[in-house]
This record gives C-alpha cells, sequence and structure tokens, in this order.
C-alpha cells in the first residue's frame, strides 16, 4: 500500500513539476552546434566572424532585413513590422531566454531567412549572426 | 490502513476528478459584453502569439482556421511554418471552439478576421486616423486599443483608441 502511495505522489509530482524537467541549452551550446554542422560543411572553415553576422542582420533584401522587425540594436526591443507586436530583445545580454533551445532557434532562422532573403541560411551565416549578438553588451 | 493515506488519496482522486471536469468544460457562447471566454492551450498561446495576438478560436469558423494552418509557410507574406506535429495541434484545437459558421461557399471561408461581417460593422465608427496612428498600424493590432484583448476581453468598458 505504501509503495502504490509512494508511485501515486511520484506521477502527480511529475505532472506538476513537467516542463521544469526539460533541459535548458545555453547560447554558447547551441553556437558549438553551428560551429560543428559549419565545419561539416565548409571544408575550410576557421571561425565565425560578428562583422559578417552584423552585415548580413542589416543588409537589406527587398523589403525586409532582420532589422526590419528586430530594430538594428538587438540589445532594444524590436516591433513586428506588420503588426507591430512588441518583440523582445535579440541578444543574450539583454534577454537570458534568447538562444537556450535549439528547436526555437532553428525553427525562426527557418522562417526568418525565407522571408528575409528568400532562402534557408547556412550554418556559417546563423553563427556569424550569433556571434554578433554574443558580442554585444558584454 | 493508516487513516492519514487514506485521506491523501481520497484528496488526490478528489483533484483528478475537479481537474478532469474543468478540461470537458464547454466554452460558453460570447457574452453580450465583448468577453470571450478565451480556452486553454499552450502551444496555441505560444505560437500564435508570437509576432500577434493570440485571436480566440471563436472569432473565425473552423474551416477559416484549417485553411490558416495549413498555409503557415505563406502567412499573409511571411513564413509561419510550424512542424507538423505542432500545426496538427494547433488545428485540432482552434477547429474544436471555432466560432459559427455563416454558410456559403468552401472557398469563401474569410482568413482575415478583419474582413469578416462583423469586424466591418463593429468598428464602422473608427476614423481612418485612428487606424492610421503610430499605436495602431495594423487592424491586426487588436491591443492597440482593446487595453484587455490579451484575456479575451473586447469590451467597451476596456477599449481606448489612441488620439
Amino acid at each position: 500500500m505504501r509503495l502504490l502511495m509512494l508511485g501515486c505522489l511520484i506521477v502527480t509530482g511529475g505532472i506538476l513539476t513537467g516542463g521544469a524537467v526539460a533541459r535548458a541549452e545555453s547560447p554558447a551550446g547551441i553556437q558549438r552546434g553551428l560551429e560543428a554542422a559549419a565545419r561539416q560543411r565548409v571544408p575550410g572553415f576557421v571561425a565565425f566572424s560578428a562583422q559578417r553576422g552584423e552585415q548580413l542582420f542589416k543588409t537589406r533584401n527587398g523589403d525586409w532585413s532582420c532589422a526590419s522587425c528586430h530594430g538594428p540594436d538587438p540589445l532594444q526591443p524590436g516591433r513586428h513590422v506588420r503588426t507591430g507586436k512588441a518583440i523582445a530583445p535579440l541578444a543574450p545580454a539583454a534577454d537570458p531566454e534568447r538562444f537556450t533551445s535549439t528547436a526555437k532557434v532553428e525553427k525562426w532562422f527557418a522562417r526568418n531567412c525565407n522571408d528575409v532573403l528568400g532562402r534557408a541560411c547556412t550554418p556559417v551565416e546563423k553563427g556569424d549572426v550569433l556571434a554578433w549578438l554574443l558580442s554585444l553588451g558584454r | 490502513m493508516n487513516e492519514r493515506i487514506r485521506l491523501l488519496i481520497s484528496r488526490l482522486a478528489a483533484w483528478t476528478a475537479m481537474a478532469a471536469l474543468i478540461a470537458v468544460q464547454p466554452v460558453p457562447p460570447a457574452a453580450a459584453d465583448e468577453r470571450l471566454v478565451v480556452p486553454r492551450n499552450d502551444t496555441w498561446k505560444t505560437e500564435c502569439s508570437a509576432c500577434h495576438l493570440a485571436y480566440p478560436p471563436q472569432l473565425l469558423p473552423a474551416r477559416s482556421w484549417r485553411a490558416i494552418v495549413q498555409g503557415l509557410d505563406k502567412h499573409f507574406g511571411t513564413d509561419a511554418s510550424l512542424d507538423p506535429a505542432t500545426a496538427k495541434e494547433v488545428q485540432a484545437f482552434l477547429e474544436q471552439h471555432a466560432g459559427r459558421d455563416r454558410g456559403g461557399p468552401e472557398a469563401s471561408a474569410p482568413l482575415r478576421i478583419t474582413d469578416t461581417g462583423w469586424f466591418r460593422r463593429e468598428h464602422r465608427e473608427i476614423p481612418a486616423a485612428a487606424w492610421a496612428h503610430p499605436d495602431v498600424r495594423s487592424r491586426a493590432n487588436c491591443p492597440a486599443c482593446h487595453r484587455a484583448a490579451e484575456r479575451g476581453d473586447f469590451d467597451e468598458r476596456t477599449l481606448r483608441v489612441p488620439r
């Protein structure tokens, strides 16, 4: 009986704490993942470039650049160019939630690169942008 | 059996029953005072509120939501695509709580809430200058005027049109 009750409590506890168990990732860890992908794809790959990342972020392609919604300064909040909704700052120094989930990072790069560039971004481009974002506010 | 354990188990059972009851409560129809009871789904809330207000499912019929979710890769000029599992969950939730279907051919399902007859009627007194106000900019930006839109409250008491 005691064992059964203990089981009940563990199951209930598990349901209550649920999502909190999922391990958060770090921007540095995500950067390492991008680096591994870059090395695999580009034989002579040396390092990501914050300078290239900044340029990619600010370059307009047709109507839009990344900065259209995120704003020119990733330490500040942006605003969605269509809907007007506030967007939290993109730089991890300004918002510690940023770049803490590979799935979320990949989802947004896929969408936004398609919107701005009309194609997927390469691992090098993603790593460059993250390198720039990580260099800000530190 | 120990009395405390017996009590604890009966409480656990009661909580579970209560949670199940809350989960199956039908959604009440929109109140006359224009406060919607917005059903809950964390995936829908997270995904749909990323770029705009998570519009309450009651605001469009099921076939509109179906078309919207199936066309997320070209969502009003932006790529808002979701992975298949997430899209399936969001679509099921939206269809389950969707608003009344006013009939008409399948192709006429509105994709924009702002294209519906009731939206136009409800907003017919809003001057063009208010729509163009820098704090509004888009008809999709409900919370710019409906200050409590996040919780489904579109009542005039919480309305403030910027001037």
